[in-house]
């Protein structure tokens, strides 16, 4: 697989940005992870190596290559520095539709695959939610808020976490100092720490790191949901929002007044109105950039996962 | 109980500054002391080897997770800053307000301060993540963040409180630079830089009692600033328990009493094993500590019902829980053994007279010190347990310090003593010529004797 196709890839998923084109992109890029063992060797070694890998071209047929012309595809290369600008004239926004999510946590396990995060670290989770006893209980995915008047970046010393200008809050692990009161600060916990080493850290050596996709991650550092900036970037749709089988997550550009999920693009201003949107915690003074939709004329009925989760039980915000 | 009479005979005045000097020259440890030493020692040490494993394998090693990521390494520094404030309280309040019987007690005070200031300064190092990023505060520190803020007024505090400590020290340094026989040559040598070239003369008498006003003027504010700076790094955030706008007060005013509880068991220590030391850590001293004591526990009674009772009036929501939690629930125990051992008994124990000799005083002030570091272990920790838990380990949901996590805050409180135990061993731990100062001695008798001792 050569560079050329590579970047013919980029250029056409640029101009469609369909959700097929992701899920064909996300295919492909699971190719290049099965050809992980042979790309460290590829970058240091021009020759042909003999070792031939299976790769999966955009077309969707399999080859068979030598170790030896893998490149590896340059997703992001944004410094931390240029991290902190936000890409011109845009302001994401998310919406989330209660109404539409089951708990089948494909968004979360794509999250959790395209960023290398081990096990423990979760940055995007699904929660139970029950307001009260006598109302119905609903699953809530909860990313990070990307708040206007974000509580975190308040507080750090070292503006190691930032808002920037397209309205995404990102955290440099390059500066963090490890001081966790950023998570203190957050209201809605969305904040991991890496207390050891990271799991799947070796999935990563090498690559350079970026503040805008989160990875290779840092022992002692802080990390949380970044809604994909590399992606937005190159015009696509985050991980989670092109994973959900059920359209849950809208992402948009506040200044286009549009959001999509892959299969419908909206309005912004009018579904809110329509729907009757709302914030978490509004009350707080955050104005997170994440809208939640009620969950009314659910597409699925609220049912419990299997057994091992009956215990973590929500407590009513 | 009377104060002692002053002295205005200048031939009494010798008689009793030579008694001073005999007495209160630093000297050996016993077996005793060695002892101690060598436990501090021990337990010090075992703190920095476990520090080295958390920078091996991280913060891994305690039993912070996320959701409950603050544990003792912060409880402890808010009780390293809270007990600091002594120093300021005693060395700066009551020497302003001109108290006839705090010179004996101010370098005890002093000395608390210093070395608390200075671990607290550690300890807050050890809970990073990061500790050897820690130039990125001042690459890129952020004057909006109270973590900047903290440290700011923590390295301020810290240096007037060794200035505070160091001042008044220097005629007591010089004086055992040419007194101490038979010391090695370490010592003497420690003793002669230290002191400065510092001769006894008026002037320099002089440059030394108008830093001291300048210093106690200066730390007073500050003081106040470091625990209130301390206590916003919990109000700034939306937490149910640490969301108040009383923190500041409630504080500052348990930070007071735990300083005067530190104070108390300091002069209780020192006076068992120098029985020479009776003659000025007097029972009047006692007597006034404790009522002193009686009346900051007091203020911080107020400070607390403030803090607990209208919450609890109200119980809003999340607030609910929490109160729940400390009130009934799960750190109850804990928290009402603080609350009766903590405030409720000394109060009433030091309200008679009986209650503040010597060794009832003992007694209350180690309650009112151990009382204090739970306090903020209950201040700290369980805030942190109610938020919305899912989709995490059963394991991090209850925070138990790990041992090595133990070991480390330990070590840090064992530091802190060990720099309390050298500077007694080294250095005069009651300053001679203030207490003379405070006897009525006058100024050129001072000088005039000290002189003398320099000649001999």
């Amino acid at each position: 697989m050569s560079q050329k196709t590579e970047e013919n890839n980029e250029k056409k998923t640029r101009e469609d940005n369909s959700r097929r084109d992701f899920l064909k992109l996300g295919v492909f890029a699971a190719g290049l992870t099965v050809a992980g063992a042979g790309l460290q060797k590829a970058f240091s070694e021009e020759k042909e190596t003999g070792e031939k890998v299976k790769v999966l071209t955009t077309e969707g047929k399999v080859v068979e290559v030598d170790t030896a012309h893998i490149k590896k595809a340059e997703v992001c290369c944004v410094s931390p520095k240029e991290s902190r600008e936000g890409i011109p004239n845009k302001k994401w926004v998310m919406v989330i539709d209660l109404s539409r999510c089951k708990h089948a946590l494909k968004c979360q396990h794509s999250c959790q695959k395209y960023h290398h995060l081990s096990g423990m670290n979760v940055w995007l989770k699904v929660f139970k939610m029950q307001e009260s006893e006598n109302t119905a209980p609903y699953w809530m995915p909860k990313p990070c808020m990307h708040c206007d008047r974000p509580p975190c970046v308040k507080v750090c010393p070292v503006s190691a976490t930032y808002k920037r200008s397209d309205g995404i809050v990102l955290v440099d692990n390059e500066r963090c100092v490890g001081c966790r009161f950023c998570m203190a600060a957050c209201p809605y916990s969305t904040r991991s720490f890496n207390w050891e080493e990271p799991e799947l850290l070796s999935e990563t050596t090498g690559e350079t790191y970026s503040p805008e996709r989160g990875f290779p991650q840092k022992r002692g550092t802080v990390e949380k949901c970044d809604f994909c900036p590399d992606l937005l970037r190159q015009g696509k749709l985050p991980h989670c929002v092109a994973a959900c089988p059920n359209g849950v997550f809208y992402m948009g550009d506040m200044t286009e007044d549009t959001v999509t999920n892959g299969d419908e693009t909206l309005r912004f201003s009018q579904l809110m109105k329509d729907k009757s949107g709302y914030r978490l915690n509004d009350i707080l003074g955050t104005h997170p950039s994440v809208y939640y939709l009620p969950p009314v004329n659910r597409l699925f009925p609220f049912k419990e996962p299997v057994a091992e989760n009956s215990d973590k039980e929500k407590k009513a915000e | 109980m009377e104060e002692p009479k002053k002295i205005t005979n200048e031939a009494e005045a010798i008689q009793m500054l030579r008694q001073y000097n005999d007495d209160l020259l630093p000297r050996k440890f016993g077996i005793v002391g060695n002892t101690w030493t060598a436990l501090l020692i021990i337990i010090f040490l075992t703190g920095v080897y476990c520090y080295t494993n958390q920078l091996r394998y991280g913060l891994s090693i305690t039993g912070m997770r996320d959701f409950v990521f603050w544990g003792i390494y912060i409880s402890n520094f808010v009780f390293f800053v809270a007990i600091s404030l002594v120093g300021s309280l005693v060395t700066a309040v009551l020497y302003l307000l001109n108290i006839p019987w705090r010179a004996p007690l101010s370098r005890i005070s002093e000395v608390i301060a210093v070395a608390a200031v200075i671990f607290a300064g550690l300890i807050i190092i050890v809970d990073m993540g990061r500790p050897e990023r820690i130039v990125n505060m001042f690459l890129h520190g952020r004057i909006q963040s109270p973590i900047v803020w903290d440290v700011m007024v923590v390295t301020t505090y810290m240096t007037l409180s060794i200035l505070l400590l160091y001042f008044p020290l220097l005629p007591g340094i010089a004086f055992c630079r040419d007194n101490l026989k038979g010391i090695p040559k370490w010592q003497k040598w420690m003793y002669n830089i230290l002191s400065l070239g510092w001769k006894y003369s008026p002037e320099q008498y002089h440059i030394v009692k108008k830093a001291i006003t300048i210093l106690s003027v200066m730390i007073i504010p500050v003081a106040l600033c470091i625990h209130t700076v301390t206590s916003w790094l919990f109000a700034s955030t939306y937490r149910p328990g640490w969301d108040s706008t009383n923190f500041g007060a409630y504080f500052v005013s348990g930070a007071f009493v735990v300083g005067a509880g530190g104070v108390i068991a300091g002069m209780a220590v020192l006076r068992k094993f120098y029985p020479s030391y009776k003659t000025y850590l007097t029972d009047l001293h006692f007597d006034r500590m404790g009522k002193l004591l009686v009346l900051l526990t007091v203020v911080y009674a107020y400070f607390s019902i403030n803090e607990y009772l209208i919450p609890a009036y109200k119980m809003k929501g999340e607030e609910a829980e929490h109160l729940h939690e400390l009130f009934t629930g799960y750190y109850a125990p804990l928290f009402w053994s603080v609350q009766f051992f903590g405030m409720v008994l000394p109060i009433i124990v030091l309200l008679f007279k009986k209650g503040r000799k010597p060794i009832p005083m003992f007694i209350m002030a180690v309650l009112v010190v151990v009382g204090a570091w739970f306090k903020r272990y209950l201040i700290v920790i369980p805030t942190m347990s109610y938020l919305p838990i899912q989709e995490i380990p059963e394991a991090w949901k209850h925070y138990a310090p790990t041992f090595q996590e133990w070991a480390i805050t330990l070590g840090s409180l064992a530091g802190a003593l060990l720099i309390i135990t050298f500077f007694v061993r080294f250095f005069p731990i009651i300053s001679v010529w203030e207490v003379a100062e405070e006897r009525g001695v006058s100024h050129e008798t001072i000088y005039k004797h000290l002189n003398e001792g320099n000649e001999k």
